[in-house]
């Protein structure tokens, strides 16, 4: 994966949930090694916009550009090089930890058992690998969740509130994970309300309102 | 550039996870089939045991309480994978849509839909109907059923957005899924009169390829606009 040279724009987006005018001529560029941070109360449409950069929802107006052409035109391209962790973990709560990864993952690329063990023990889950995600609390399942940005390796992460339900290993979990991202060249759009990333210059801030 | 998995592996995969899901769940899964035995016992208990009258109408009987009982179970199929996002990450796989779908709607015939012919012998033979009519009934059954977890896959993808989308399912499929009840019937009908079947038999068929080759791209397109919201 080569994620050099790399631009994701949105371009004068005006997106609507219901009568609420959400997204109003929203426009921004980031280049490879940068990341965003979607800031903002809850409802302002943080959410929203991740959707509409993932190609899930299509804006009113505007658009969203991955290497200068419209996500929703791109498709499979686009996708293959995205990643989107949303704010529902995708978990089936019958499945085992390694089920979960296997079946979501192998969708999009053949998976080694040893790769898995490999996630698990980077988001520390090895204890939990072969029991029922029901069994598991909501940080535990946000963790496994975030599992997959490893074995998808994707140019491109959108994270919805990645750090929900996290404790402050978690968060600094993250935070390495998205710092290690940016350094191999990747780019990152990341809505969230904690603080997160606060001091590093290639995050940006966009704030909603 | 990562490999990506090809389309043959990602529709297994599906289907796997499926029958491990329902392995799991099977109490939830076998729910259409055991609807399905009480509807078809309560009736002679509610009508009469007398064979020779039960059998003027079994064939009937049966498909009315397949057919039933399939669309109870497909209100469900998709329901659970849109609510916890897995089906965000389909859209966003790569793989088309419209495959893994497909993937879905097979192996959810193959657990509900494919235990109901698999009885449906026996169901015949409790009301009445001689065994020279089970090639016509299970072969009309495995056909409809297949082609009604196709509709109401459709259907499904359609309401899954909606709140108590069933009822709204029932009036999308019920008259899609008519024609299927009339040539079912007629099919058992026809060789319970000792008539071929072959007729029914084929425009039930051309039911089934049409829905399996075209049906699939309607539920893709039917499922982004419900994932949209």
């Amino acid at each position: 994966m080569t994620a050099a040279g790399a631009v994701l724009e949105a371009r004068a987006i005006n997106a609507w949930r219901g009568d609420r005018h959400v997204l109003k001529d929203l426009s921004f560029t980031l280049a490879s090694g940068e990341c965003c941070k979607v800031v903002g109360p809850n409802g302002i449409g943080k959410t929203t916009l991740l959707r509409v950069l993932c190609g899930l929802l299509a804006p009113e107006s505007g658009a969203a550009l991955w290497r200068g052409r419209a996500v929703g035109r791109v498709g499979a391209e686009y996708f293959a090089e995205l990643a989107y962790l949303g704010h529902a973990n995708a978990l089936k709560s019958d499945l085992t930890a390694r089920e979960n990864l296997k079946y979501l993952v192998g969708v999009r690329r053949p998976l080694a058992g040893t790769e898995i063990d490999g996630a698990l023990e980077r988001v520390r889950l090895v204890d939990c690998t072969d029991l029922p995600v029901r069994v598991m609390s909501a940080g535990q399942r946000r963790r496994l969740s975030l599992a997959r940005l490893w074995l998808w390796p994707a140019a491109l992460w959108i994270l919805d509130e990645p750090t929900t339900n996290l404790d402050s290993a978690g968060l600094a979990l993250v935070e390495s994970m998205i710092r290690d991202h940016l350094h191999r060249g990747g780019l990152a759009v990341v809505a969230a309300h904690q603080r997160l990333l606060d001091d590093d210059e290639r995050v940006r801030r966009l704030e909603l309102a | 550039m990562t490999e990506s998995a090809g389309l043959i592996a990602a529709i297994r995969l599906v289907v796997r996870r499926e029958l491990t899901l329902a392995w799991r769940r099977w109490d939830e899964v076998a729910q259409p089939l055991i609807f399905y035995l009480v509807v078809t016992t309560l009736f002679p208990l509610a009508t009469t045991p007398e064979l020779a009258v039960l059998r003027i109408v079994g064939g009937g009987v049966v498909w009315v309480a397949a057919l039933l009982s399939s669309l109870l179970a497909l209100e469900s199929v998709f329901r659970s994978d849109v609510e916890d996002g897995t089906m965000e990450q389909w859209v966003l796989s790569g793989q088309p849509l419209a495959w893994l779908l497909f993937a879905k709607v097979v192996a959810h015939w193959l657990l509900t839909g494919l235990p109901l012919v698999l009885v449906s012998p026996a169901v015949a033979t409790a009301l009445g109907l001689p065994t020279s009519v089970w090639p016509a009934l299970v072969t009309s059954l495995a056909l409809g059923t297949a082609t009604l977890s196709v509709l109401g896959g459709i259907g499904a993808a359609l309401t899954v957005g909606v709140r108590r989308g069933s009822v709204l399912l029932s009036l999308l499929v019920l008259p899609l899924a008519m024609p299927l009840l009339i040539f079912g019937a007629r099919a058992v009908e026809q060789s319970l009169a000792g008539q071929p079947a072959a007729g029914p038999l084929q425009l039930l068929a051309a039911m089934f390829f049409l829905a399996w080759s075209l049906g699939p791209l309607a539920m893709s397109a039917a499922m982004r606009i419900s994932t949209e919201g």
